[in-house]
C-alpha cells in the first residue's frame, strides 16, 4: 500500500490489512503521523497530536493482532473531537478558557473507542466550545476546508471533517448539537453520524446544551460509521441520559436491500433557503435510491422554519448555565491579581471567553431570567415538542427523511463570520432532528463546482441501523464517498 | 398597639445517606479540606450528575411521616447563582415540580396540645460547599467536601405565632428525621439549618405586614433568640412610623441581633430551568407502599401509645418519645420492673438529671434500663424508700452491680419487719422518759412535731433503714400508751 492509499483506504479496509498482517498498526500510525505533519500546517484540523502515546498503543495494537485477540477497529487510528476529555492530554474546547486543561479522566466515548483497541492520533480543532458552523472561532487559529483551503469546513466539528477528508485519519469523533457532524461532514465530503440522543453516552464530554449534545462517529464510509458507533454506544451509568437499551448489531443489518423502504420528502427543506445546486445533487441522490428500490413520499414538517428561534433559544439557555463552572476558581483561565470576587469572575471569564460564546452566553442568560422565562424559554420547550411531533406524524408515512445537510457548499472563510444570523441559518436542516431527539446522518453526494455536498438522512428515534442501511447502500452503487480533494488546489 | 408575629420556617436537613446525591463520593462529615469531593463534586468539565436513590427514598419516607402528597412524577431545576463554593455556578434543586406537596405535621406543645403546621413542600437539592475564611491571610480558602451532601428542603406555610411554637416544630421534625434515620440530626454539624421568614401584623388583622428572612440558623436556643430581636426589631420600626424592607438578614449570636447582609450575598434572579442532565424522578404506588410498610413507629403514634399503654401524660410522654433510643430505654425499663409512671419518673428526674449534669446522652448512660428497672422493682416493693433509692442509683452510676447486689453489699434494705422495729422503737422510748413525758402532755397539735425526736432516733439506729411510714404508725401507737 501507498502512503495515499494508506491514510485513504476505510477502517474496513484498514483492519483486513492489519489481520492479513499486510501492514501493521505502527506502520499505519506512522503513516497518519506524517500525513499530518506535512499537511496540517496548511489545514489546521489537528491541535494536538500524541505522536509518542500513538505509537505506543500502535505497538500494543500490534500485539493483540499477532496474538489473534484483536477486533475490527483494534490498531486503527483515531482523532477525538477537542470536546471529549481525555487522560493526561490536554483538552480545551478550542478556549483560552481551557487551554492550560489537563483532565484525569477518559470521557466514556474515548475510554469506549481504546478499549476497542483504536489508536489516538491526537485532538482536532472545533468552534470554541462547539458553539459555531465554521470552526472559526478556535482560539487556535480557524480550520482550512482541504476541498479549498480558502474555505470553512464547516463547524463546530470541522476539525474531525477536515482531518478525515484530508487523509489524516480514517476516524474522527464529533458532537452534535445542532448539526456539528453533519453539516461540516457535508462540507467536508465525509460520513457523519449524529446518533439518537441517549444512544451514546455525553459523560466525559465538555458540556455545550445537555439536552441536545450528542458524540457521533466521522468517517469516510458508512460501514466505518457502523463500526465505529457500535464501540461507542450502549448506557452508561455515569450518564443518566443514556438509554438503557439493547445496542443493535449495526454492521450486520448493512447489507438488507432497501426495496419497499419509504423515503419521506419535507418540502420544508426544499425552500428558497436552498442552494438550487445543492438541491439538484441532492434530488440526484434520491434517483438513486428509487432506483435501489426505495419509494419517496411527501411529508411535511411545518415548524422547521421555527426550529432555528427555538434551537437559539434552548441550546443558549443550556449553555449559559454549562459554562457558568469556568469562572477561574478551580480550573481554567484565571485573570491577572483579581482585585476582588467580582474581578475575578468578570475579567476571567470575558477574557477567557470569545465573542460567539459571550454572546451565546448572553442570550441565554436573558431567556430564563425573571419575567422573560415563559415568552422565551418555556414557549421555546412548548415549539420543541411540537417539532417532535411533526416527525413522529411524518414517520407515520415514511421511514426515513432524506433532504441536504446544510444549504450550500462550504463557504469562504470570514463570508459569514460578522453575520451570527446567517451563521445560524447555516443548521436549518440539521437542529430539529437534535430538539427532537433523532439520529441523523450526511453523506457525500457529489461536488457542486468542486465543493461537497451533502445527503442527510434521518430517522426515527433508535433507528440509526436504517439509516446506516440506506447509506451503505447509497455508497454500493455511488463512488461520492471516494473523491479526495487534492490539497490546496482543485478536486480531482 | 399590639402586634402579632408571622412566621414561616424553611429547614435545610441533610440526608444522613453514604454517598452524595449525585456522586459516589462519601458523605461524612469533618475530613480534610476536599479529599470527600470528586471530579463531580469540583463540577469538572463533562462531569455529569447521577441520582442517589437513597435519597429519593428518605424523601418519601418524610412525604409518608407527614401524611403529604407524593409529586408521582418530580423535577430537578438548575439555581443559577456564582459563587465559589458553588462549584457549577448552580445548584441542583427542585423548584417547579418537588418531590414532596402538602403534608402537615401536629406538634405536641408543653401544655399538652397539638399544635397544627402545615407543610407546602419538601424537595431535594445539593448542598454547597464552604468558604474558608481564616485559612489564609488575605485570601479565601473553598472546601467543596459538602459539595453535593443531600438535602431535603422543608417549607411550611405561615403558621407560627410564636417563638416556642417554632421551636417546638424544628424539635419534633428533628425527632422525627432521627426515628426515620434518614438525618444524623446533629445540629453544631449543620445537619439541621432554619431560615425563619418573619413579620409583624397588628393583632386581629388579617394580611400579612413585609417579612424578612433570617438565613441559617443552627441551634433551637438560636431560633428563639433571633425570634425575639427581630421581633423587636421590626416592632420599633414600625412603631416609630418607618416601613420593613423585605431583605435577607443573619443572625449575630455574640451580639445577638441580625443584620442584613450585603446586598452582594444575596442573588435575586435565580434563573430556574429543569435540569437537563437528570431524568424526571418517577415513583409509583409500589415504591411508595414498600416503603410505608418499612416505615418505623412514629413519635406521633408511639406518644399516643405511650399515654394509653403506660398511662403517662402528655407532657412526660411527649418528652420520653424524643428519641428512639430514649423511648426505648424507658419501654425496656417500664416492662421489666412492671411500674411505668415510677419508671418514667426516675428517667426523666434523677437520670435525666445526671446525665445532662455529666453532659451524657441517653446512649451513654452508664445505668442500663435493666439496671434501672431492678432499681424501680426495689422501690415498688418497698425494700426502698425514696432515700435508699438514691443511694442505690449512686451504685449503679458506679457500676457497683445490680441494685439487689448494691442493697447487700452497702446494706439498704429498708427495715419493714414490724418486730424488730417494735423492738428498736421500745428501747427508745425506755432510753427517752423525759421526752415521752412532754409528748404525752402536750396538745394534740403538738405531738406531731415531737414525734419527729423520736423518728430520728430510730432512723439513727436503724441507720436510716427503718421504713418510714411503718415507724411513724408505731411510735404514735406505742406513745399513745397502747
Amino acid at each position: 500500500m501507498t502512503l495515499e492509499s494508506l491514510t485513504y483506504a476505510s477502517a474496513t479496509e484498514l483492519s483486513s490489512g492489519l489481520r492479513t498482517a499486510e501492514i501493521s498498526a505502527v506502520e499505519l500510525t506512522q503513516a497518519c503521523i506524517d500525513v499530518i505533519a506535512k499537511q496540517n500546517p496548511a489545514v489546521n484540523a489537528v491541535i494536538t497530536l500524541c505522536q509518542e502515546s500513538a505509537l505506543t498503543e500502535a505497538k500494543a495494537a500490534d500485539l493483540r493482532l499477532r496474538e489473534g485477540s484483536a477486533g475490527p477497529l483494534t490498531g486503527i487510528p483515531l482523532l477525538h473531537k477537542d470536546i471529549f476529555c481525555t487522560r493526561n492530554v490536554a483538552t480545551t474546547c478550542a478556549s483560552k478558557m481551557l487551554a492550560n486543561f489537563i483532565p484525569p479522566y477518559d470521557a466514556t466515548v474515548v475510554s469506549r473507542l481504546r478499549a476497542a483497541g483504536t489508536v489516538m492520533l491526537g485532538k482536532t480543532n472545533m468552534d470554541e466550545f462547539a458553539m459555531g458552523s465554521s470552526t472559526e472561532t478556535s482560539v487556535f487559529g480557524v480550520t482550512r476546508n482541504p476541498w479549498d483551503l480558502n474555505c470553512v469546513p464547516g463547524g463546530s466539528s470541522g476539525g474531525a471533517a477536515a482531518a478525515v477528508a484530508a487523509g489524516f485519519t480514517p476516524l474522527g469523533t464529533g458532537t452534535d448539537t445542532g448539526g456539528s457532524i453533519r453539516q461540516p461532514a457535508s462540507l467536508c465530503g465525509i460520513t457523519g453520524l449524529k446518533p439518537t440522543y441517549g444512544r451514546v453516552s455525553r459523560l466525559g464530554i465538555i458540556a455545550f446544551a445537555s439536552s441536545l449534545d450528542q458524540a457521533g462517529p466521522m468517517t469516510r464510509t458508512v460501514e466505518d460509521a457502523a463500526l465505529m458507533l457500535q464501540a461507542m454506544s450502549g448506557v452508561d451509568a455515569g450518564d443518566s441520559t443514556s438509554a438503557d437499551l439493547e445496542v443493535p448489531d449495526f454492521s450486520g443489518g448493512l447489507n438488507q436491500p432497501i426495496s419497499g423502504l419509504r423515503i419521506g420528502i419535507p418540502k420544508e427543506y426544499f425552500s428558497q433557503n436552498l442552494d438550487q445546486r445543492v438541491a439538484d445533487k441532492i434530488h440526484q441522490a434520491l434517483d438513486e435510491l428509487v432506483k435501489e428500490g426505495a419509494e419517496l413520499v411527501d411529508i411535511d414538517l411545518p415548524h422547521t422554519e421555527q426550529g432555528i428561534a427555538t434551537y437559539y433559544i434552548i441550546a443558549p439557555a443550556e449553555a449559559s448555565t454549562n459554562l457558568s463552572r469556568y469562572d477561574g476558581v478551580r480550573f481554567g483561565h484565571r485573570c491577572e491579581s483579581p482585585l476582588s470576587l467580582t474581578d475575578l469572575y468578570e475579567r476571567s471569564r470575558s477574557e477567557g471567553f470569545g465573542e460567539e460564546v459571550q454572546r451565546r452566553i448572553l442570550v441565554g442568560t436573558y431567556a430564563l431570567s425573571a419575567g422573560f422565562y415563559d415568552a422565551y424559554f418555556k414557549k421555546a420547550q412548548q415549539v420543541r415538542r411540537l417539532i417532535s411531533e411533526d416527525f413522529q406524524k411524518a414517520f407515520e408515512h415514511c421511514d426515513v427523511i432524506a433532504g441536504p445537510a446544510a444549504p450550500g457548499p462550504a463557504f469562504p472563510l470570514g463570508a459569514k463570520s460578522d453575520d451570527p444570523l446567517a451563521m445560524y441559518l447555516e443548521d436549518v436542516y440539521t437542529l430539529s432532528v437534535n430538539l427532537a431527539g433523532l439520529p441523523g446522518l450526511s453523506i457525500p453526494a457529489g461536488l457542486v463546482d468542486g465543493m461537497p455536498v451533502g445527503l442527510q438522512l434521518i430517522g426515527r428515534s433508535f433507528d440509526e441501523a436504517t439509516l446506516l442501511r440506506v447509506g451503505h447502500r447509497f455508497q454500493l452503487c455511488t463512488d461520492h464517498h471516494h473523491a479526495k480533494p487534492v490539497l490546496g488546489g482543485a478536486s480531482q | 398597639m399590639s402586634w402579632e408575629v408571622v412566621m414561616g420556617l424553611e429547614v435545610h436537613l441533610q440526608l444522613a445517606t453514604n454517598s452524595k446525591i449525585f456522586s459516589g463520593a462519601a458523605n461524612q462529615f469533618g475530613a480534610e479540606p476536599n479529599v470527600q469531593a470528586c471530579a463531580v463534586d469540583l463540577g469538572m468539565p463533562g462531569m455529569l450528575p447521577v441520582l442517589n436513590s437513597e435519597a429519593v427514598r428518605y424523601a418519601v419516607m418524610f412525604g409518608l411521616a407527614i401524611d403529604a402528597r407524593l409529586g408521582k412524577r418530580s423535577v430537578f431545576d438548575r439555581k443559577n447563582y456564582f459563587y465559589p463554593d458553588s462549584p457549577k455556578g448552580y445548584q441542583i434543586s427542585q423548584f417547579f415540580e418537588p418531590i414532596v406537596c402538602e403534608g402537615h405535621f401536629d406538634i405536641p406543645m408543653e401544655d399538652g396540645s397539638l399544635f397544627p403546621v402545615r407543610i407546602t413542600r419538601a424537595h431535594l437539592e445539593e448542598d454547597a460547599g464552604k468558604s474558608v475564611h481564616d485559612a489564609y491571610t488575605g485570601q479565601t480558602g473553598v472546601d467543596l467536601n459538602r459539595a453535593g451532601t443531600p438535602l431535603l428542603e422543608i417549607v411550611t406555610e405561615p403558621d407560627f405565632r410564636t417563638a416556642a411554637q417554632a421551636v417546638a416544630y424544628l424539635k419534633a421534625l428533628h425527632s422525627l428525621a432521627i426515628y426515620l434515620g434518614i438525618s444524623d440530626g446533629n445540629m453544631a454539624e449543620g445537619s439541621m439549618r432554619c431560615d425563619i421568614n418573619i413579620s409583624l401584623r397588628a393583632s386581629g388583622s388579617e394580611g400579612f405586614g413585609t417579612r424578612t428572612e433570617i438565613k441559617n440558623v443552627n441551634s433551637f436556643k438560636f431560633v428563639e433568640k433571633a425570634i425575639a430581636v427581630e421581633t423587636e426589631r421590626q416592632q420599633d420600626v414600625l412603631e416609630s412610623g418607618g416601613t420593613i424592607t423585605q431583605e435577607t438578614r443573619l443572625y449575630d449570636a455574640e451580639k445577638n441581633e441580625t443584620r442584613a447582609m450585603r446586598s452582594k450575598e444575596v442573588a435575586n434572579d435565580y434563573r430556574y430551568f429543569p435540569e437537563p442532565d437528570l431524568l424526571p424522578i418517577i415513583i409509583d404506588d409500589e415504591y411508595i407502599s414498600a416503603i410505608k410498610s418499612a416505615l418505623p413507629e412514629l413519635p406521633s403514634i408511639k406518644r399516643e401509645r405511650f399515654i394509653s399503654d403506660y398511662e403517662l401524660s402528655h407532657y412526660d410522654a411527649a418528652l420520653l418519645v424524643d428519641t428512639p433510643t430514649l423511648a426505648n430505654y424507658f419501654e425496656t425499663a417500664a416492662i421489666q420492673s412492671k411500674a411505668p409512671k415510677l419508671t418514667a419518673n426516675w428517667i426523666l428526674g434523677d437520670l435525666a438529671g445526671t446525665l445532662n449534669r455529666e453532659n451524657l446522652d441517653i446512649s451513654q448512660s452508664p445505668v442500663s434500663a435493666e439496671s434501672l428497672a431492678g432499681l424501680i422493682v426495689r422501690i415498688a416493693d418497698d425494700t426502698l424508700s425514696s432515700k435508699l433509692a438514691k443511694q442505690v442509683f449512686e451504685g449503679l452510676w458506679q457500676q457497683e452491680g445490680t441494685a439487689d447486689a448494691i442493697i447487700e453489699t452497702r446494706g439498704l434494705k429498708q427495715v419493714t419487719d414490724t418486730g424488730a422495729l417494735e423492738t428498736m422503737v421500745d428501747q427508745v422510748i425506755e432510753a427517752n422518759p423525759d421526752q415521752v413525758a412532754q409528748y404525752r402532755a402536750a396538745e394534740e397539735g403538738k405531738q406531731k412535731k415531737l414525734v419527729g425526736f423520736f423518728v430520728g432516733q430510730v432512723m439513727k439506729a436503724s441507720k436510716g433503714q427503718a421504713n418510714p411510714q411503718l415507724l411513724n404508725t408505731l411510735l404514735v401507737k406505742k406513745l399513745n400508751g397502747s
